[in-house]
């Protein structure tokens, strides 16, 4: 298997990264650390100043164990219903990231199966659903939060707008592409046997969308979180892992800034594993030539 | 009630103009038309309904109130285009590009380097890297080489991941060509490999525009001097003065759908051989 040959490797880099950033968290923090031993009067040596660039409180780069503690403390230290809990503000970064993604996806699959059978739709729409990727959607969520909230409508569903825009654009083009992507043989064949549009889709184009379905899943669920994250920056930082990086930059708490982003990504990973795994499960059930 | 007349008579006519072009094939700068009548038509119901509807401007402004603003506070928008555009995202997007460039060549030079950087490229190209913009504000002050730090963050693995997987598009009867030809690396690197690997470079870097506009845009949200265009749309929008919001946001269309349109003219450039090129 693929997985099993690149583990070397793959684990070479990680490695490699590692200890790129404890290398790097010593000339970022050794600053701080000279400058506290000279007002207690004292110089450090090599070995002291390294363990004390690794073991700051606030530092400029944390290094990674002080970050994996970190994350170890808000997710098992602390009941998931408190609010220093990690666990609590990924649940609901992962809430609206679900919901905005659901919408997208939808709107995504509607869109490309219109486009595809409407040629006015082909027209008009197409060009503007991939001029509306070249507009940084990002730059809005604010304005989006404020008016939604203005007119009443607050909490999930503000971020899940942002989502939803940022995740149904890379679905309507992988599956515009799917859709069409049986040969004129098989539709010739399709129309042979007198079957409708309806039943074309069904039988012929949606099994053969599904793989672009799958990669672009991939890409809009990833997108979704970033969405999601950017979505919980202006409502003042309530909830959510946009807010607890928000609130650690105001208080200058790098690390927890850190161990926001470590479990944001460990969130992307596994919804994008999610999605894999699904994917599998589905390509199983259709008869498995993958 | 008139006004909510006249969008709906709008909707249905820019429809059936549409239809009326779609329903035969069209050719050269006809294919434009129906994108921009569905355009026109989209601004046109947009100003009406907020009109018809009487819908307050805080919540959202008509197209011709934002025109209004755009025309009036150009110097601000221009301002705001320098420091975020051409300071912090294309000073950014070349030393992102570039070093992943640079990267991506040399990891390519060792296979196991190559086979365990992809997947983590790839991983870590789905990871939400616009959350360290706020210790990228912290390391390098509130100026525009924090927006550019942040947006070398946001371009690098996905141009080293396009990079690396362009340099392996080589096809193995041109590499032994060039070998029976005794050429040396460079020579190999430059007159086959990189022309090879265009159609993945310019894909790459294509996509690192909208990433590097947005990247100096949202890290402004985290700090930023009183300049800037997310500086501008987060101050306008907890002043409630949306139309200027909406100015801001035409202008960011406009300059990232221009910079995207300029690296595809390059791209058309120098890959005019590619098969998805050709007439």
């Amino acid at each position: 298997m693929r997985a099993g040959r690149d583990a070397l490797p793959v684990l070479a880099v990680v490695v490699g990264l590692l200890v790129l950033w404890y290398l790097l968290a010593i000339p970022m923090n050794a600053g701080f650390a000279r400058d506290q031993a000279a007002r207690d009067g004292l110089t450090l040596g090599p070995a002291a100043l390294v363990a004390d660039t690794w073991s700051q409180e606030r530092p400029r780069l944390p290094a990674p164990h002080q970050v994996a503690a970190e994350v170890w403390k808000g997710v098992f230290s602390v009941p998931p219903t408190s609010k220093r809990s990690l666990v609590y503000h990924a649940w609901v970064t992962m809430a609206a990231t679900l919901a905005g993604f659901a919408l997208g996806a939808g709107l995504g699959v509607l869109l490309a199966i219109g486009i595809v059978h409407d040629r006015t739709m082909d027209a008009s729409v197409m060009p503007w659903v991939i001029a509306s990727q070249t507009v940084p959607i990002l730059a809005v969520a604010p304005m989006v939060i404020v008016v939604l909230a203005s007119i009443g409508v607050t909490g999930l569903l503000p971020k899940a707008v942002i989502s939803m825009y940022l995740c149904f654009f890379p679905v309507v083009v992988g599956m515009v592409k799917g859709l069409r992507s049986p040969e004129r043989m098989m539709l010739d064949q399709m129309r042979t046997w007198n079957a409708s549009a309806t039943q074309t889709l069904r039988k012929l184009r949606w099994p053969a969308a599904l793989p672009y379905l799958f990669a672009s899943l991939k890409v809009g669920v990833a997108a979704s979180l970033v969405g999601a994250i950017i979505g919980e920056l202006p409502t003042g930082a309530v909830a959510g892992l946009g807010a607890r990086m928000l609130s650690g930059s105001y208080y200058g708490q790098t690390i927890q800034i850190w161990a926001a982003l470590v479990m944001a990504a460990i969130l992307a990973a596994g919804l994008v594993g999610a999605i894999g795994l699904a994917e599998r499960a589905t390509f199983a059930a259709m008869g498995g030539r993958r | 009630m008139l006004m909510l007349l006249a969008a709906v008579v709008v909707w249905l006519g820019g429809w059936w103009i549409n239809a009326r072009l779609a329903a035969r094939p069209l050719t050269g700068a006809a294919r434009l038309l129906p994108p921009l009548v569905f355009g026109v038509t989209l601004l046109l119901l947009w100003e009406l309904l907020v009109r018809g509807l009487g819908v307050s401007p805080v919540l959202l402004p008509a197209p011709s109130a934002v025109w209004a603003r755009l025309m009036t506070s150009l110097p601000t928008l221009g301002a705001d285009v320098t420091q975020t555009f051409l300071k912090g995202a294309l000073s950014g997007y070349a030393m992102g590009c570039g070093a992943a460039i640079l990267t991506g060549i040399a990891v390519d030079r060792v296979p196991f380097l190559r086979r365990g950087l992809l997947p983590v490229g790839n991983l870590v190209s789905a990871l939400p890297i616009v959350g360290m913009a706020p210790i990228m504000v912290m390391w390098f002050g509130f100026d525009w080489e924090s927006k550019a730090a942040v947006v070398v963050l946001m371009v690098f693995f996905p141009m080293l991941v396009n990079t690396v997987q362009g340099l392996a598009a080589t096809e193995p009867m041109q590499a032994d060509l060039m070998r029976t030809y005794a050429a040396s690396y460079p020579q190999t690197l430059f007159r086959l490999r990189l022309p090879a690997a265009a159609p993945f470079l310019f894909n790459g870097l294509k996509i690192c525009t909208t990433l590097a506009l947005i990247g100096a845009i949202v890290a402004e949200f985290f700090g930023s001097p009183t300049v800037g265009m997310g500086f501008r749309i987060s101050t306008e929008v907890g002043r409630l003065s949306l139309d200027m919001v909406w100015a801001e946001i035409a202008v960011a269309a406009l300059v990232g759908s221009a910079f995207y349109g300029a690296v595809a003219l390059v791209e058309r450039a120098v890959t005019f051989w590619h098969p998805s090129h050709r007439r």
